[in-house]
């Protein structure tokens, strides 16, 4: 889908925690205009894998390049000023303030002339680029001064996302993007996240919801135990391909950590046929949402 | 089926259509935030109302001028707590530290013979390092500030002893101190006031409009600002004919409004104050956007000690005097309960600077009506109780609600 050099590559990182191993020679890349989606069962290293690239916690082993370029992530800001924006499951939004204030916070625009003396804020022109932002991505919100809090949980999803984009990144990390959501609002978020890759982002989605994950992604990485069991494109794998990694049942060596990392990356990419999954309803939604 | 069919294929547009509910989300603005302030003013309304009837000298304009000379001590006090309660804390030591730094003020000014304007701006940094030091230990050791500033209210009531002395009172006769709470601006001074601040508010809402209405973006009509202004010019005008109509515009309301005007700006129009209610409504989030959390505690405690300092001072001006009950008794708790009344959130992230003059306004007409009447002290302590309690409470059914609607 898309060739273009990685924009983010990890190499053989590790992260533990006393003495739990959290990530263990983690090999993971993203390229601009690709949606990769993480999946694993709880404790595989998804959400450590995601706040190491965060800068959340900082990594004890291994390397990360940004754009070709080695580059140390220690802190959150590092991150931001690399241009990797994350957006985390608990959206991190105040409830309190509206759309605009949301989007701007800790980042508002002064006004100039003689109200830097002040320090007074620029309204007017927070409001417009609001209005431009949520009209780029399409997403509709009617009222951009109306607080967050009044919204459904799809609204406020998507102001997350927005506000992720703000600082113009390179990639965008989404925490469960459509955990919690009913219907109508994952398909609204799904269609934001298809939007960012086609404006070249570089998409990182954790989810737990296969479906989903089937619907967007362009490759799908397996973690277990804190290594990357397997990684598939995703028009060429199964649903039950991919369950079978994350519960380790396809794995051979069920149970042990050593060949798991022989699968990373291109090894991995087994070839089985599709049609004889017994539920069909994944493949379906596959289709519909690459159509 | 069909729900399947729409999950797998998104509106291009987003969609969101009937996630949007314009209607029911300006009616809800509407009877949480503007008619918030607006059944205050209805309140303050009905117990005018009450005790006019009761006793005709209570809208003269003599009482009410004594009533704003009487509520500027823990209006200005109300100020700082407000900024407290946007954050989701409370300053249970505003008393104490408003007691402590008058008698400082006091101490300088009568038995050290400094100016009055060093004494004044002396307590006003003995308050401000007072809050800096009760934030510091706050989001420090991390001690709820429910605690610290209950130790706080316990240590600066000794410290106030301490200052005082063997007399403990300390009589006030320096005309500058004194002069606070007792000059007046009557006549065509009370009205060049007037005139100057109708004409700033004026300027700054029709420039503020005209700059959303060049941008394109979505603004009251003009007609409704135009009312606005309106409503704002008469009740200045009516203000300063009632105060001129008695002894002028008095220099202590004038300092309150000043004060709250101030610090609304702050809350409202700059980077600040944007981040008080973004902390007081989420502070993870806040934090997350890279807000620095603690630094904005800090500060806010640090002002509303210095707040507190400010109301002491124009409380020992009126009294003519500093003594040990100083900033004792309910001056606490009136402080605290008038923003509450007026509707600011004991639960953070909501509430405004005006609300520290509404509620001052509600508690100061239920004090002075009752005086007026002659009743028992007990009798005003249990409807003030009463009132608080019923402020309270709609705060907390108001905060059900939107937790229901699935807003925190």
């Amino acid at each position: 889908m898309n060739d273009g050099a990685p924009v983010l590559t990890l190499e053989e990182v590790s992260k533990s925690f006393g003495p739990v191993q959290a990530l263990q020679d983690v090999d993971f890349e993203v390229r601009p205009g690709e949606v990769v989606a993480l999946v694993g069962d709880n404790g595989a290293g998804k959400s450590t894998l995601v706040k190491a690239i965060a800068g959340i916690h900082s990594i004890d082993g291994g390397r990360i390049a940004f754009e070709g370029r080695p580059v140390k992530v220690s802190t959150p800001t590092d991150a931001v000023n690399l241009g990797i924006a994350t957006v985390y499951q608990d959206l991190a939004l105040c409830d309190n303030l509206d759309v605009v204030e949301n989007l701007f916070l800790g980042r508002e625009e002064r006004s100039v002339g003689l109200a830097t003396i002040t320090r007074q804020l620029d309204e007017t022109s927070m409001e417009r680029q609001a209005h431009e932002l949520l009209d780029n991505l399409a997403v509709t919100i009617t009222d951009v001064r109306s607080e967050v809090g009044t919204m459904s949980g799809g609204q406020r999803q998507q102001v997350a996302i927005a506000r992720s984009l703000l600082g113009e990144p390179k990639v965008v990390l989404l925490d469960e993007p459509t955990a919690a959501l009913g219907v109508r609002q994952t398909a609204q978020v799904l269609a934001l996240i298809k939007r960012l890759r086609d404006k070249g982002h570089g998409v990182v989605v954790i989810s737990h919801n296969l479906s989903n994950v089937f619907e967007v992604a362009d490759r799908i990485v397996v973690l277990r135990l804190g290594r990357v069991a397997a990684v598939y494109d995703a028009k060429e794998t199964t649903h039950e391909e991919v369950v079978g990694a994350i519960t380790g049942a396809s794995d051979p060596s069920t149970g042990e950590l050593g060949p798991a990392v022989d699968e990373v990356m291109g090894a991995a990419r087994r070839r089985d046929q599709p049609g004889e999954q017994p539920d069909g309803e994944p493949r379906e939604r596959e289709t519909g949402g690459t159509a | 089926m069909t729900a399947e069919a729409t999950a797998a294929e998104p509106t291009p547009a987003g969609g969101g259509g009937p996630d949007d509910r314009p209607m029911k989300g300006f009616l809800r603005r509407f009877v949480e935030g503007d008619l918030g302030e607006l059944r205050v003013i209805i309140v303050l309304a009905v117990i005018w109302a009450i005790f006019q009837s009761q006793e005709d000298r209570f809208l003269s304009a003599t009482n009410l001028t004594n009533l704003l000379l009487q509520i500027t001590a823990i209006g200005l006090v109300s100020v700082g707590v407000v900024l407290v309660l946007l954050l989701g804390e409370i300053d249970l030591s505003v008393g104490a530290v408003s007691g402590l730094c008058a008698a400082v003020m006091a101490v300088l000014s009568v038995k050290h013979g400094w100016s009055p304007y060093l004494a004044i701006a002396a307590a006003v940094a003995v308050g401000t390092a007072i809050g800096m030091f009760h934030g510091s230990v706050f989001t420090q050791f991390g001690v709820p500030s429910f605690v610290v500033t209950l130790a706080g209210l316990l240590a600066w009531q000794g410290a106030q002893l301490e200052v005082l002395g063997t007399t403990g009172t300390i009589n006030m006769t320096d005309p500058e101190i004194t002069g606070l709470t007792s000059t007046f601006y009557d006549g065509a001074t009370g009205w060049a006031i007037a005139i100057v601040g109708f004409a700033v508010y004026a300027a700054v809402s029709l420039l503020t409009w005209r700059r959303k209405v060049a941008a394109g973006l979505r603004t009251q009509p003009l007609s409704t600002l135009a009312i606005r202004l309106v409503l704002a010019a008469a009740a200045i005008v009516a203000a300063v004919a009632v105060l001129n109509d008695d002894r002028g515009v008095p220099l202590a309301a004038l300092i309150l409004v000043g004060f709250v005007i101030l610090f609304q700006f702050v809350t409202t129009k700059t980077t600040f104050g944007r981040h008080i209610y973004a902390v007081g409504g989420n502070d993870e989030a806040a934090r997350r956007a890279g807000i620095k959390v603690k630094r904005i505690r800090i500060v806010v405690f640090a002002i509303a000690s210095s707040m507190a300092a400010v109301g002491g001072i124009m409380a020992a001006s009126r009294l003519l005097a500093v003594n040990q009950s100083s900033g004792a008794g309910d001056f606490l708790l009136l402080a605290i309960a008038g923003p509450v009344i007026a509707g600011t959130s004991l639960f953070g992230g909501r509430g405004s600077v005006w609300t520290a003059l509404l509620g001052a306004l509600v508690i100061g007409s239920i004090s002075n009506g009752m005086d007026l009447l002659a009743l028992e002290s007990s009798v005003k302590f249990m409807v003030t109780g009463a009132v608080l309690l019923v402020a309270v409470v709609i705060d907390a059914l108001a905060r059900r609600r939107r937790q229901a609607t699935g807003r925190v």
